[in-house]
């Protein structure tokens, strides 16, 4: 499997993707899938001055991501892909049986949202979202940074 | 510009808050500088404390990673705003550059600060 980590982030490529999981997980690409973002080169550009030249950062919008999603499952390389919420993510599922395993990285509290865990928070209508993806098989885990635990979906909602 | 430059400082965890008092410390109090953390937040609930923080200021932030959230939201507030500058890699050096050069415009006082900055980083032969 070439994507080692589908994750769920609403900072995006930050610290923690790129230091905390993209070094022990020895990254070549990360994805970063948000339509905002592949609208502006010039956000783009600000994404990547985070990430060390070694690692490619490949951004794709989520219609992108849906028909790219078996090409970078094929990479030699070891491929993350972050999506900022649960429903980008879940739309990565949907045609796509790659996605076995999603990581709850950081939701932060916004109106509607109540706190789960430190550094998940989310509403009524995404927890469901997240039972759902589990439904179908999907593993779901919160874990900020890979010294964390692995918090188990039923766990945190 | 009519009212003082001011300098943000935004930054994982506590940096902010402690570089602030550092500068304190050394050069006196003042409200040249204001922290920010990114603890707790997304990109727009950062985006929303750095406004509080610069007000109707003119101002450089001071960013503590060259990427990252604090980066990220940072460059998009300032995004086409000339009475704002970026810089990133914040040093106390830098900080204690940027708090005697106020009366410039941002980006001069971001690239003077900058400087400084650089200037600080060394490695002596002991």
């Amino acid at each position: 499997m070439s994507i080692a980590l589908y994750r769920i982030d609403d900072r995006l490529v930050h610290g923690q993707v790129v230091v905390g999981w993209g070094q022990p997980l020895k990254a070549g690409f990360i994805v970063l899938v948000d339509d905002a973002v592949r609208a502006s080169p010039w956000e783009q550009e600000i994404y990547r001055m985070g990430v060390p030249p070694h690692i490619e950062l490949i951004s794709a919008s989520v219609a992108e991501a849906i028909a790219q999603l078996p090409r970078w499952d094929a990479d030699p390389r070891i491929g993350i892909v972050v999506a900022g919420d649960v429903a980008t993510l879940a739309a990565l599922t949907e045609n796509c049986h790659a996605v076995k395993r999603i990581n709850v990285g950081g939701i932060h509290n916004r109106p509607g949202r109540t706190e789960r865990l430190r550094f998940v928070y989310l509403s009524d209508a995404e927890a469901e979202q997240l039972k759902t993806l589990a439904e179908r098989g999907i593993e779901i885990v919160a874990q900020d940074v890979p010294t964390g635990r692995a918090v188990p979906l039923a766990e945190f909602t | 510009m009519s009212k003082p430059l001011r300098g943000v400082i935004v930054s994982h965890a506590g940096v902010a808050e402690a570089l602030v008092a550092a500068v304190q410390g050394i050069a006196g109090a003042s409200d040249a500088l204001v922290p920010v953390s990114n603890a707790g937040c997304d990109r727009e609930a950062l985006s929303n404390n750095l406004a509080a923080a610069v007000g109707d200021h003119p101002a450089v932030l001071f960013i503590d990673l060259p990427g990252g959230s604090c980066l990220t939201s940072a460059a998009s507030f300032a995004h086409g705003r000339p009475e704002l500058a970026v810089v990133t890699g914040v040093n106390l050096a830098m900080l204690l550059d940027f708090v005697f050069h106020r009366d410039m415009p941002p980006a001069e006082a971001a690239r003077h600060a900058a400087a400084a900055g650089n200037r600080a980083i060394r490695t002596p032969d002991l």
